[in-house]
């Protein structure tokens, strides 16, 4: 089959490798029909993750229809299933409190003591993401084997199309959770840092769920009119003071629940986000926090802090005191996918959640490449790139 | 009592003290000796157990070979126990094990993988409480001395059972000896830890999760355990394992 393979950084590539088979009983195999390139796909394509090998299939957000199954899995041949980026068993301690991304057993012994070094304890594995979440081979490609199948995929029904729910895979569920995570109450202020996918889809879930208002905050125009269009109000950092502008905006108040949903890589142009440069070039460092520490500034007292953007290692200069005298709560990790599936399937079904404004271009699997090299390079208006492995080779839709 | 004090004074303490701690009381004389000499820093209590000691065999994998680590199963103990206690179905979690065979009595004849082929040996149960403790010993004349004492005790709230293993590996002499210590102290702490993570997986999910796009399952479950927690993950594959493990 073809598949797109990280080489190195800012090298991907589509290979021929050998097809996907079953392995364990509880597998399945998916042909894939559509799978998107996320943001922290920049975070691989950048190489800011460790344990990437050459040759390693990426992707993470996909779906398709089902070709092969164990004899544990609950699928059929056929069925057209959308497939959570996290794995998760669905039978350990973790998974019975739907805390799905903290699975014990998916992370393949040999691959979990990374995580369990960095981070104390092993976390789930997750597709096509380095070998220290398991070193699954990723859904950027014409063939995926799924593991736990009979736990994660969501079986679709006739009448919606990829685009309509290719996105439960992961950024709308991501979303979703960073609003649940901000416990919004009558009358809150939700400011959210970053308008990538997962912050767009984090306002329109915070507006669903009853917020006051939602304050989006970008330096891309489009992707501030993007936000505009779905009811927030919006903040240029390049052209206001943001922590100004929060307070006039919420009567001096400030906001009541703030999301970090820009993460490791984030830039800026304070001071610290050059400090922050210089150290991650001398590897003193390897996450750089500018959002997150105006994030946690401009957070009302008591307020509560949601943090779906993805960072690896550690930080420096975090705002520790502005945390603890203003008493802040802090939710974060990565989503637990399967516990929000059904209920926002239903609400696509419905026509209550709308997630095909986001797709800027669509391409076939073998100019992936190119895919990578636009949402780096031009974040402003690819605000998302889905891969059709079925279209011929050259195909491309913007 | 030591204050506290570095490794070097340790290994010394080691060297020349004999008994010392309460788990020299263990099953096993390899892990005896191998904990001998090591000492709390404080005098007052603590709940702690020994084996987190720092100084402990297990804090140091490039020169010891004692190993110990608890792990939560979300399975009930009698049937963790028994699972255990048929060690022909050890080699579906323990990589290095090819086939452990009962010979009766309580002994058993172990195939394990080395860099120079396969090597067996023979073990002696040396203590058994039914659903709480099996603890083995290799004999004396074995390539690699080995004991282990695997402890199973009801977890709270619900969550299953806490499965706490202590295995000691004994370096044999000779080159031969030294090459297949090599492999058997590779990083041990890792090892028991993998293998442990390895059959919390397959007793939990019926399956020891693999990367691999291809190829055989890394244990072959063929009769089992039938999850009764949650019924979203009914349909369980048993997990009775052949005697053959994956090369």
């Amino acid at each position: 089959m073809r598949a797109l393979a990280w080489h190195g950084k800012k090298d991907v590539r589509v290979d021929t490798v050998d097809d996907p088979g079953i392995v364990n009983p509880r597998d399945a195999v998916i042909r894939i029909t559509s799978t998107a390139i996320c943001g922290s796909d920049l975070h691989l394509y950048n190489g800011l993750i460790p344990t990437l090998v050459p040759g390693d299939i990426l992707g993470h957000e996909f779906m398709g229809e089902v070709v092969e199954t164990g004899p544990k899995s609950g699928l059929k041949t056929g069925d057209r299933v959308v497939v959570p980026f996290v794995i998760a068993c669905g039978s350990c301690f973790h998974c019975g409190k739907q805390q799905y991304s903290a699975c014990d057993n998916s992370n393949p012994a040999d691959q979990a003591d990374i995580s369990e070094t960095a981070y104390g304890y092993q976390m789930s594995g997750l597709f096509g993401y380095s070998h220290m979440t398991g070193g699954y081979a990723g859904g950027q490609a014409e063939y995926v084997r799924v593991p736990f199948s009979d736990v994660g995929p969501i079986v679709i029904p006739d009448g919606l199309d990829d685009d309509d729910v290719l996105f439960l895979s992961d950024i709308l569920p991501t979303g979703w959770m960073a609003a649940e995570n901000c416990e919004i109450e009558d009358g809150d202020t939700v400011a959210v840092w970053g308008c990538g996918p997962v912050g767009l889809f984090a306002i329109q879930s915070a507006l669903i769920m009853g917020a006051h208002q939602v304050i989006a905050i970008d330096h891309h125009p489009h992707r501030l009119e993007l936000a505009r269009q779905l009811g927030a109000k919006v903040i240029n950092f390049k052209d206001v003071h943001v922590h100004e502008a929060l307070l006039e905006m919420t009567g001096g108040i400030g906001p009541d629940a703030v999301i970090d949903a820009v993460g490791m890589e984030s830039h800026g142009f304070a001071l610290d986000s050059v400090y922050d440069g210089v150290k991650h070039a001398m590897m003193m460092a390897t996450d750089r926090p500018h959002a997150l520490r105006d994030a946690l500034r401009a957070c009302r007292k008591g307020g509560r802090v949601s943090i779906p953007g993805v960072y690896g290692g550690v930080v420096d200069k975090f705002p520790i005191g502005a945390l603890m005298q203003k008493g802040l709560t802090v939710k974060t990790g990565q989503t637990h996918v399967h516990k929000y599936l059904p209920q926002l399937l239903e609400m696509i079904g419905e026509k209550k959640i709308d997630t095909t404004f986001l797709i800027s271009h669509r391409m076939s699997l073998e100019e992936a490449p190119e895919g990578y090299r636009l949402f780096l390079e031009d974040q402003d208006s690819t605000t998302k790139v889905v891969l059709k492995p079925e279209w011929e080779k050259g195909r491309f839709q913007a | 009592m030591h204050p506290f004090h570095s490794r070097d004074d340790h290994r010394a303490a080691a060297a020349f003290t004999i008994g010392g701690v309460a788990l020299a009381a263990l099953a096993g004389g390899v892990i005896a000796s191998r904990l001998a000499g090591r000492e709390r820093t404080y005098s007052q209590p603590e709940d702690a157990p020994d084996k987190t000691l720092r100084g402990h065999p297990a804090d140091d994998w490039r020169e010891d070979t004692v190993v110990g680590r608890t792990v939560t199963i979300h399975r009930p103990r009698a049937e963790l126990y028994a699972f255990w206690r048929d060690f022909s179905n050890l080699p579906g979690f323990m990589q290095h094990v090819r086939s452990v065979d009962d010979l009766g009595d309580g002994r058993s004849r172990w195939v394990v993988k080395s860099p120079a082929g396969s090597l067996e040996f023979e073990t002696r149960i040396t203590e058994e409480r039914e659903g709480e403790l099996i603890a083995w010993e290799s004999d004396e004349d074995a390539p690699v001395r080995n004991s282990g004492r695997i402890e199973f005790r009801d977890a709270p709230g619900g969550r299953g059972t806490q499965v706490d293993a202590t295995i000691a590996y004994d370096a044999p002499g000779g080159a031969a000896g030294r090459l297949i210590a090599k492999l058997f102290q590779k990083e041990p702490k890792l090892q028991a830890r993998r293998e442990l993570k390895r059959f919390k997986q397959l007793m939990e999910t019926g399956e020891v999760a693999t990367g691999e796009r291809q190829g055989p399952p890394p244990a072959e479950p063929v009769s089992a355990p039938q999850p009764k927690a949650k019924p979203k993950a009914a349909a369980k594959p048993k997990a009775k394992v052949k005697a053959t493990a994956k090369a």
